[in-house]
């Protein structure tokens, strides 16, 4: 489904990736772990198309097309979904007409006909119990006065109304107490699916408890240093990061 | 300017025709003025930004007779149309046959200016007519006042709160020639009664069209005024358009400007605050594409102390549009516990278009609080990647912010028929590239 291959990409001059190598296939869960700074919001930026990221090697293809060739619009149409780690506040747009544009322009992509108002609703009552999210913020402009769960948690409810092919999970477990965590990967557990794949990415290992990869990548440095079964992760937990990192260090300085 | 001759020509005609009372006086004074004075050049404080004096490179016709059409005014009514008193002005001139009043005479009286200048009202219009000149004292506003002809007095009665809005429409002919218009009006909304007034302005015909308009309002005792302006003309259409509203007893007003489109368009929002505990709110919103030039001038000067006043204009330019600000607060000696509030908030969408904005706040009293503030920036880089990386296209994703942005301003026409009206304009202006 992704395939990247041999990704190199800069942000003012600086290298942030230094050849990445990833396969996704449908229906998987991977996790991307690292320590900060070592390029893990990067590879999401890039993957979803942000301007800034100059990509100077390498390829992406994605269900068979050449993802660096979309515009971030055709990317999120083709069915890449980016949750934030940020998701930012735009008062006076309400959420819901927002969301409804997103689902009809992606329907008009696709050559399907724009939902009515009615089937609009039927989903949206649908997908609000799914992730348990309440009608009074959808009603609201988006994002604006939410807390740092309802923003996570108004995030996942947009990739379950988007149902996109490959979720890319940016840091979503920062910033949440252990409930509204536990909601949140409630919410993403529902959305796995056989025909959709998932990319954590993530500094802890706590997400890892609710939502159980089927790969590990550990990033560091702008490369995959390490990639593994679920295992590993408990293995970074206790271990800490160094344990991979000083041996790289250390190669690398031999 | 080669057309002094044709305005000196038009005047004498009109002083002949009409030579005694106070606006055959008026005139006289007002033409006295422009004489003296000329038309502003950029060297004038007042009109730094804007090229007022363009505008008379064009040999305009004040043009009595136009044979504009009753299918011709249906063509351009507002929405809510059919519970508004409905007053046509063509080519400057209140036009009582395309006009329809729904009110009652013991509600709302509309009459031709120079009637109320004779009858009932004779003291009333001696005593208000042209106290914007204390104000406005430059040649285009002086031109104005020399050829005040044709002119309306809407009184609304003591007490009164009629059910029917008033609409204005401002039809310019340019169809033959480009044409000048000078539409004068006097609105007296009485102690303890309601006012909703609308204006908007049409331009017929591809030549250049010049509206040069003076409405001046008097608000009394209790009474609560709406007034809503919407400018969206032809490109070639300019406009100066000076409203002077006077609030002579404690009321409250509320306006707000819309300028889509148009050529040069100055807009004088005066608001003189002459009684203790006014409440006054000015918005407005300026959507400027091509070349169009919005200026608008506020000014509020609180003579009384505790009155409240709240500014907020916002605005976006595009192509190589340019808007200016300017808004000005006077607190006069008497004026204690004054609160003046004024934002102004920006949007540049090109690299071409310009935007000057100005505070301009003189303070003679101790115990005010007054505050300005603008800001003009970028459509938000964050908001946009974020509605792109749900599958919007960048252009829709621009015409939505743009439209969040201009939505408090929107949210503030409070009569729902215009307000979805205004609406929609907005978001065809901005959706067209």
């Amino acid at each position: 489904m992704l395939s990247v291959k041999n990704i190199h990409a800069n942000i003012d001059g600086r290298e942030i990736l230094k050849g990445i190598n990833l396969d996704i296939k449908p229906g998987e869960v991977h996790a991307i772990m690292g320590p900060n700074g070592s390029g893990k919001s990067t590879l999401a930026s890039v993957l979803a198309g942000r301007e800034e990221y100059e990509v100077t090697e390498g390829a992406v293809s994605f269900l068979g097309k050449d993802l660096l060739e979309l515009s971030t619009e055709d990317r999120a149409r083709e069915g890449l979904f980016l949750a934030f780690q940020y998701p930012v506040e735009i008062p006076g747009v309400s959420t819901t007409n927002f969301i409804k544009a997103a689902v009809n322009e992606k329907r008009k992509y696709l050559g399907q006909e724009p939902l009515d108002a009615v089937a609009f609703l039927k989903m949206m009552k649908e997908k609000m119990a799914l992730v348990e999210i309440d009608q009074r913020l959808l009603s609201r402009s988006i994002n604006e006065g939410f807390s740092g769960g309802e923003k996570k948690r108004n995030e996942v409810f947009q990739m379950a109304m988007l149902e996109p092919k490959l979720a890319i999970m940016d840091e979503t477990d920062s910033g949440l107490d252990i409930d509204a965590l536990r909601i949140v990967a409630n919410g993403i557990n529902k959305l796995r699916s056989p025909d959709r794949a998932i990319l954590l990415i993530t500094h802890y290992q706590r997400l890892l408890d609710y939502i159980h990869p089927d790969f590990v990548h550990v990033l560091y440095n702008g490369r995959i240093v390490k990639s593994g079964k679920k295992e590993l992760a408990l293995e970074l937990e206790e271990k800490g990061y160094d344990f991979i990192t000083d041996d790289i260090d250390l190669t690398a300085n031999q | 300017m080669n057309n002094i001759t044709y305005f000196k020509d038009q005047f004498e005609q009109l002083q002949e025709a009409n030579p005694k009372g106070t606006i055959a006086n008026l005139r006289q004074n007002g033409f006295d003025a422009f004489t003296k004075d000329g038309v502003p050049t950029y060297r004038d404080e007042d009109w730094k930004y804007t090229n007022v004096s363009s505008l008379f490179n064009q040999e305009y016709q004040i043009a009595e007779n136009s044979s504009v059409t009753l299918a011709e005014v249906n063509a351009i009514r507002l929405p809510g149309y059919k519970q508004a008193n409905e007053l046509v002005f063509v080519n400057g001139r209140f036009m009582a046959n395309l006009s329809t009043i729904r009110s009652e005479a013991t509600d709302l009286i509309v009459l031709p200016l120079e009637d109320a200048a004779k009858d009932e009202y004779k003291d009333i219009v001696a005593a208000h007519l042209n106290q914007s000149s204390n104000y406005l004292n430059n040649g285009i506003h002086a031109l104005n006042t020399s050829f005040i002809d044709g002119g309306v007095f809407v009184h609304v009665l003591k007490g009164k709160e009629p059910e029917h809005a008033v609409y204005c429409y401002h039809i310019l002919d340019a169809r033959e020639n480009p044409s000048l218009a000078l539409p004068r009006s006097l609105v007296l909304v009485d102690e303890s009664s309601k006012l909703q007034l609308t204006e908007s302005y049409t331009t017929l015909g591809s030549s250049d069209s010049f509206n040069n308009q003076v409405m001046e309002v008097v608000v009394k005792e209790n009474a609560y005024v709406e007034y809503y302006k919407i400018q969206n003309d032809v490109a070639n259409a300019s406009q100066v358009s000076s409203t002077h509203i006077r609030q002579i007893g404690k009321s409250h007003v509320h306006t707000v400007t819309i300028t889509l489109n148009g050529g040069i368009v100055r807009n004088n929002m005066n608001l003189v605050l002459d009684a203790a505990g006014n409440e006054t709110h000015l918005y407005g919103l300026y959507l400027l594409k091509g070349k169009s030039h919005a200026d608008n001038h506020t000014l509020i000067d609180n003579l009384k102390p505790n009155c409240f006043s709240n500014q907020l204009y916002k605005g976006i330019a595009d192509d190589t549009s340019t808007a200016v600000f300017n808004g000005r607060i006077m607190v006069q000696p008497d004026a204690q516990k004054t609160n003046a509030y004024q934002s102004n908030k920006n949007i540049l969408l090109s690299e071409n278009a310009t935007i000057n904005t100005k505070p301009q706040l003189e303070i003679f009293a101790d115990d005010v609080k007054c505050s300005h503030g603008c800001t003009i920036g970028q459509l938000d880089e964050e908001a946009m990647f974020y509605l792109r990386a749900r599958g919007i296209p960048k252009e829709s994703a621009a015409v939505l912010l743009l439209q969040a942005f201009a939505a408090d301003i929107i949210d503030q026409i409070k009569p729902e028929p215009l307000r979805s009206y205004v609406s929609k304009l907005i978001y065809e202006h901005l959706a067209i590239q």
